[in-house]
């Protein structure tokens, strides 16, 4: 069981409402879902779909065909007519057309019609689209109950019920209308809860869970989202949530924060992250911790704001002026996210430094099902020193020369100790020094000695599939999930697999796992990147010397599909 | 009471007879004055001849970025809001690096109390015109005259409701003290923009000449009336008012900030447990 669901329209059709509630629906029924979006950066109208993947197994990633199209405007039956399987079925409103689309797989349903007729209120469409859904997997009505009521909590108890019965008459319609029913056949669901996330949310739970307690940002697609939950959650969680008039400010602010003795964190895109560059030194001279998210979209410049891209990974691990260290973490699904986070969080404070969580739109908005996170596994250390640690010491100096290069991290005010931190080259105090020898020592301190231990810390990249690949498919960051699957599909037929990282500053050593050996003993080697230029092929060049034996780089905007990734290596290797 | 001289930090590298020395003493001797021992207060600076003041005083030290001093002591006054949050920073550093940050710090009523030490001109970087240089002045980058015309940052911060707007100048003490410690007992954000002259680059703006314009607002003056205290703002010519020239007391941002604990963040131990059960949502 594997069925792909589009629902697509204009903006501010509730397009976004109707899909997040049937992956809801379907997740607490226990299927397996896979959602992503594409929407036009503008607010109404525009052409968008947000795509629905359920199955009874776990799905990582997007198909490209079609079974269910729910189309809501007259476009978006014209633009996907051809998109859905020849078994696929097209919902459409026969409203929006001059003549009735003819054959099986065109159902026309009426949403405004029936939503007036029953609800009242045209208004109430969607529900009569989320019931037609249900009613083509013959899933009861009253599985969409509690999502609906979720999604409705501000509204009276009469909207809720009348959409409630628009639902269930959209049910209807389709049971008794729809001529391939047997084609929506479904299997038994899974026994275990699961959790639909995406990563925006993975990474934004992730922070809070983290003991982000401050957290300054100024809004930018892709990464808004986690101000948004973060704003939502702060009260109640003691989180001081701060938009920015900049993202100079914002990155400035958690700094500020940082040092006052609170983890702190921003996120952004590629636009605001060139403006931060200069706050992200300044971490790197003072040894602030903070932990700074980076959700990419195509550039340069402003380039496409609300689509996907893996075009900024140099400009994360090369931006800002001088010398300093940093970690970069790029994880492949929301849950990863989630564990990147708390790791970032940990890092940053651990070796005061500052520490990217590495995203991009397709993995900010992409929802997965999976079990629940192991919550135990949650690490949190406070490295800082404080209250009476700190005011028994005799002499405190805020840099003062370590074995690794780790100086006690103090919170000013909580003794009579005096924390001075400053961007000009300083002595173990803290002051401006210009001489040549401490010069030296501090680069040392801050940068070689933090260095050595920091790369011990970086995990190895993950190898999935065959042990000893002919075929290997390389990435980083979003393309897990679409990799993943690709190797699933062809496993029987080559001994393929995926190597990815989801670490890649330091880059990985070899002496946890020697990844080198796996690449050399391939015959072909993939680079699969979200970028035009190949920027992890030539990371993993620089890093190991190793050189794949091809790319493949998709620049569009859009994310790889599952299906287009396949025939990308069955067109390369169709004769392995 | 405490002594001046336990406030003494490194011995300044400012050049002989700078208006930054009056400034750094008057400080020093108002934080005597109120008793308030360096581990209590944090001093926030950017780049420039003032920035280098938190070495010059002991003091919890934040010597950031240029302009940026606002946004970092923003992040520490509301983390701790038990620490007196000041900022030393000039005229370049402030109103022109910094000028965005400027604007919205005063608008978030921060508590803050930001020390300008105004010399209308660069110093660190040799005697470029600053946003406050005065219009027609020549400077080596400036060889027609500063052609744009010159920053009046106390009306613009009247323009923005800050909630305390003041002017002092380093050739009265005793009055620069007298405003320090208003600055620093206002609840949120205080602007004090200090006339401390530059000996080395501008020989327009000296001590002479500030001493034959500037004034003490008396007891008369009512400093709660804005549209008054833009007025006093403006007056700029032969005679130039010092002092309290706008106060609107309201409550500052992070006492508007609704979080559940009443406790500075910086002293909460953190609930991991409590944010464990936000995953029930995702469900």
């Amino acid at each position: 069981m594997d069925f792909t669901i589009k629902v697509a329209g204009e903006a501010g059709q509730g397009l976004q409402t109707t899909g997040a509630a049937l992956a809801r629906i379907f997740s607490r029924l226990r299927y397996h879902v896979f959602t992503h979006q594409d929407y036009m950066s503008r607010i109404r109208g525009g052409h968008n779909f947000y795509q629905i993947r359920i199955s009874d197994r776990p799905v990582t990633a997007p198909r490209q065909s079609v079974h269910i199209l729910v189309a809501l405007d007259k476009e978006s039956v014209d633009r996907h007519f051809k998109e859905p399987l020849q078994k696929g079925l097209v919902l459409y409103d026969p409203e929006l057309v001059n003549e009735p689309l003819r054959g099986d797989n065109y159902l026309p349903t009426p949403f405004a019609l029936i939503a007036e007729e029953v609800g009242g209120k045209k208004i109430m469409a969607n529900s009569v689209a989320v019931g037609a859904v249900l009613g083509l997997f013959n899933f009861s009505p009253e599985a969409a109950e509690n999502v609906v009521r979720e999604s409705l909590e501000d509204k009276s108890e009469e909207i809720i019920k009348a959409n409630l019965q628009v639902l269930a008459a959209g049910h209807r319609h389709a049971r008794e209308n729809c001529k391939m029913l047997d084609q929506f056949r479904t299997k038994p669901a899974r026994e275990e809860k699961l959790l639909l996330i995406n990563g925006t949310h993975a990474i934004a739970f992730g922070a809070v869970t983290a003991g982000c307690r401050f957290y300054s940002a100024y809004p930018m697609t892709p990464s808004t989202g986690i101000m948004v939950y973060l704003a939502g959650k702060s009260a109640e969680h003691n989180i001081i949530v701060e938009q920015a008039e900049d993202e100079i400010s914002a990155i400035n602010m958690i700094l500020g924060a940082s040092y006052a003795g609170v983890r702190a964190m921003t996120a952004t895109s590629g636009g605001g992250y060139a403006l931060m560059t200069e706050g992200l030194s300044l971490a790197g001279m003072t040894e602030t911790p903070v932990v700074i998210c980076e959700m990419q979209r195509p550039g340069p410049a402003t380039g496409l704001p609300t689509r996907t891209e893996q075009g900024d990974l140099n400009f994360v691990l090369y931006g800002g002026h001088g010398e300093f260290p940093r970690v970069v973490l790029t994880p492949g699904t929301p849950e990863q996210a989630f564990w990147a986070t708390n790791r970032a969080f940990d890092l940053a404070e651990k070796y005061q430094i500052p520490v990217f969580v590495q995203g991009d739109q397709y993995l900010a908005d992409c929802e997965w099902t999976g079990p629940a996170f192991d919550l135990s596994r949650l690490h949190y250390t406070d490295y800082r020193l404080r209250g009476t640690a700190l005011a028994g010491l005799t002499g405190y100096r805020r840099y003062s020369f370590t074995e690794n290069g780790i100086s006690p991290l103090a919170v000013p005010g909580d003794s009579k100790h005096l924390v001075v931190v400053d961007s000009d080259e300083h002595d173990e105090d803290g002051h401006i020094i210009e001489d040549a020898e401490t010069r030296k020592r501090m680069v040392e301190k801050r940068l070689h000695r933090k260095l050595e231990s920091l790369r011990r810390e970086i995990a190895p990249p993950d190898l999935y599939g065959e042990a000893n690949p002919e075929i290997l498919l390389i990435g980083f960051g979003s393309t897990y999930g679409v990799m993943k699957e690709t190797v699933d599909s062809l496993r029987e037929t080559y001994a393929i697999a995926m190597l990815h990282f989801s670490e890649v500053c330091p880059f990985p050593g070899l002496d946890r796992f020697d990844y080198r050996k796996v690449l050399e003993e391939a015959r072909s080697t993939l680079c699969v990147e979200l970028n035009a230029t190949g920027q992890f092929a030539r990371l993993l060049r620089a890093e190991t010397g190793f050189s794949c034996s091809s790319g493949v780089n998709r620049y569009d905007g859009r994310p790889f599909t599952t299906d287009a990734l396949l025939d990308e290596v069955l067109r390369l290797f169709g004769g392995a | 009471m405490s002594k001046k001289q336990e406030y003494q930090g490194q011995k300044p590298a400012w050049c002989p007879g700078c208006g930054n020395f009056g400034l750094l003493n008057a400080l020093q001797q108002t934080l005597a004055d109120l008793a308030i021992e360096p581990h209590r207060y944090t001093i926030v600076s950017g780049i420039g001849q003032a920035a280098k003041l938190p070495h010059y005083i002991r003091c919890n030290a934040f010597n950031g970025l240029h302009g940026r001093a606002l946004p970092a002591a923003t992040g520490i006054a509301l983390a701790n809001p038990d620490m007196l949050v000041m900022v030393s920073t000039g005229d370049g550093d402030c109103y022109g690096e910094g000028g965005n940050h400027f604007l919205h710090a005063i608008r978030r009523n921060v508590n803050v109390k930001l020390f300008v030490h105004d010399n209308q001109v660069y110093g660190l970087t040799k005697g470029q015109a600053s946003p406050t240089t005065m219009e027609g002045m020549k400077t080596k980058t400036q060889p027609f005259g500063a052609l744009s015309s010159q920053m009046n940052p106390l009306a613009l911060a009247i323009a923005l409701d800050c909630s305390f707007v003041a002017r002092g100048f380093v050739g009265d003490m005793e009055f620069l003290q007298h405003l320090m410690t208003e600055a620093i007992r206002h609840s949120g954000f205080a602007l004090l923009d200090i006339f401390q002259p530059c000996v080395s680059f501008n020989k327009i703006n000296t001590y002479q000449w500030y001493q034959e314009r500037v004034y003490r607002l008396d007891e008369t003056y009512n400093p709660e009336d804005r549209v008054k205290a833009f007025e006093k703002s403006l007056e700029w010519g032969d005679t130039i008012p010092t002092g309290i020239i706008y106060q609107h007391g309201r409550p500052h941002f992070r006492e508007k900030i609704p979080l559940q604990s009443k406790e500075p963040l910086v002293s909460q131990t953190f609930d991991q447990k409590k944010s464990l059960s936000l995953m029930d949502e995702f469900y």
